[in-house]
């Protein structure tokens, strides 16, 4: 049996359910292939992204974290994505000043048309991601599994 | 000025014009003075004391003052007051049941600079003029005031008092070349590994004793995040580093748009980690990218968190702000 002993990044997705969870899925429909270490989690709308979700999901083992939403315009909500635009500049800069590698965390703005747009962000998230490594510097070494 | 306050606090409780008041009484030590509530002007006489270490916070104390029945006199310096005026835009103070008087203030001193300044077993402080006069255990020494300061006087952004029934001495003026973000931006300006090696030296001092929180104006929720016993963040020492991350990231995150810039935090804590630098993170990253704020300057602006521009920066900003920069 062959052991693959290439980094795999663990890469945690928050999808915004009326916008890129679609886009996703219309990217699986189009039979577009992103890598599978990539984890959706669906969220009702890009601002329920709560920051301590994105240091849940480090601490978990995440290697990268991104948010993606409706475009600036376009939320279910109207304007929720402001919202959660502002909260994660402000956090994903914080991360920044404590010394967190900042290409592991990120935000994309992804609409239910845009199943291409999906698979290629995801695509090269995971490029970045796995060129940076293991999640070190906000890990919890009770939660990982060797 | 210790007789002045100490008077019209009597003269507030005779008249009836509070049914209490607010100020500071001795702690364990004479510079360690602790917030207190005065009932009858024989308390006063007696506790009350207002001295050149009359740095603690009272603001937060409204809150659970302003509720209980009666009128609460309560002494506000500078910073005092714009803790004060940010609690009342998000109604945390009744203030038609609070007397403010305002009380100027050139800087607080703090027994941790005037140690590193060499002068040790220190008795009693005085000022007069802008030297402090001090009676210590090796006979009498001086000291120039500003050297007693601790960093948050130092870089004081502000000496007005916002919101008062009265004032005491002359109300000061907004201070906005203090400087207060130099330090943020030196630390901007290292390596990510040399801002990750800098934090983590600091947070794993941390013992979690929660004093940071305890004393901030701004972090007043009656059930907090960290008291949650699935937060993942237990009270006590960290087991793993990510918890002294993940507590100081969101208990700095919690008050963001809403930190007055008090500095309470850093004062407070037992383990000196500098943590008004987190909050001037923020503080500095919002005024850069949504405008300049300051929390409890005013009650109409609008706090920029809970706010937002159609043409906002967008998050990948942070690729060409933060990182190595050098």
């Amino acid at each position: 049996m062959q052991v693959n002993e290439a980094f795999t990044p663990t890469i945690v997705a928050f999808c915004c359910n009326w916008c890129s969870y679609a886009g996703a899925d219309l990217s699986g429909n189009n039979r577009l292939s992103y890598p599978a270490n990539v984890k959706i989690i669906r969220i009702p709308c890009s601002c329920r992204l709560n920051p301590m979700f994105v240091l849940r999901a480090f601490q978990r083992g995440a290697d990268g974290v991104i948010l993606c939403g409706c475009h600036p315009g376009d939320c279910h909500y109207s304007t929720g994505n402001y919202y959660a635009r502002r909260r994660m500049t402000l956090l994903f800069s914080m991360l920044d000043y404590l010394g967190i590698e900042r290409e592991r965390t990120r935000v994309e703005w992804v609409s239910a048309a845009e199943g291409a747009k999906f698979a290629q962000t995801m695509n090269e998230f995971v490029e970045t991601v796995t060129a940076l490594g293991e999640n070190r510097r906000l890990e919890d070494f009770r939660c990982k599994v060797r | 000025m210790q007789g002045q306050i100490k008077e019209k606090a009597i003269a507030l409780l005779r008249s009836g014009a509070a049914d209490r008041v607010l100020g500071w009484k001795l702690g364990e030590f004479f510079y360690d003075l602790t917030p207190a509530v005065f009932r009858t002007p024989e308390e006063v006489e007696r506790d009350f004391v207002f001295s050149v270490f009359s740095g603690p916070n009272l603001s937060k104390y409204l809150i659970e003052e302003s509720k209980k029945e009666g009128r609460v006199a309560a002494f506000l310096k500078p910073c005092d007051s714009y803790s004060f005026v940010q609690l009342q835009k998000e109604h945390r103070i009744a203030r038609e049941n609070v007397y403010a008087v305002g009380v100027a203030c050139d800087g607080m001193c703090d027994m941790k600079s005037i140690r590193a300044h060499g002068v040790k077993g220190v008795l009693s402080a005085r000022q007069e003029g802008d030297r402090l006069l001090l009676e210590t255990l090796y006979g009498p020494a001086e000291m120039a005031k500003r050297d007693a300061l601790p960093e948050r006087c130092l870089h004081c952004k502000s000496k007005k008092v916002v919101d008062f029934d009265e004032m005491m001495g002359e109300n000061g003026t907004e201070c906005p070349d203090c400087g207060r973000f130099d330090e943020v931006e030196r630390l901007e300006a290292l390596s990510a590994q040399e801002r990750f090696d800098f934090w983590r030296g600091h947070f794993s001092r941390c013992i979690r004793c929660n004093a940071c929180r305890n004393v901030c104006p701004a972090c007043s929720c009656v059930k907090c995040v960290f008291d949650n016993p699935d937060s993942g963040v237990a009270q006590k020492a960290a087991a793993s580093d990510f918890e002294e991350n993940n507590f100081h990231i969101i208990r700095a995150y919690h008050v963001a748009g809403r930190c007055t810039d008090c500095g309470e935090c850093s004062r407070v804590c037992p383990e000196s980690i500098p943590l008004h630098l987190l909050n001037r993170k923020f503080i500095k990253d919002m005024n850069e990218l949504y405008g300049a704020y300051q929390a409890g300057a005013d009650f109409a602006s609008r706090p920029p968190i809970m706010d937002f521009r159609q043409d906002d920066a967008e998050p990948s900003v942070i690729y060409a702000r933060g990182g190595d920069r050098a």
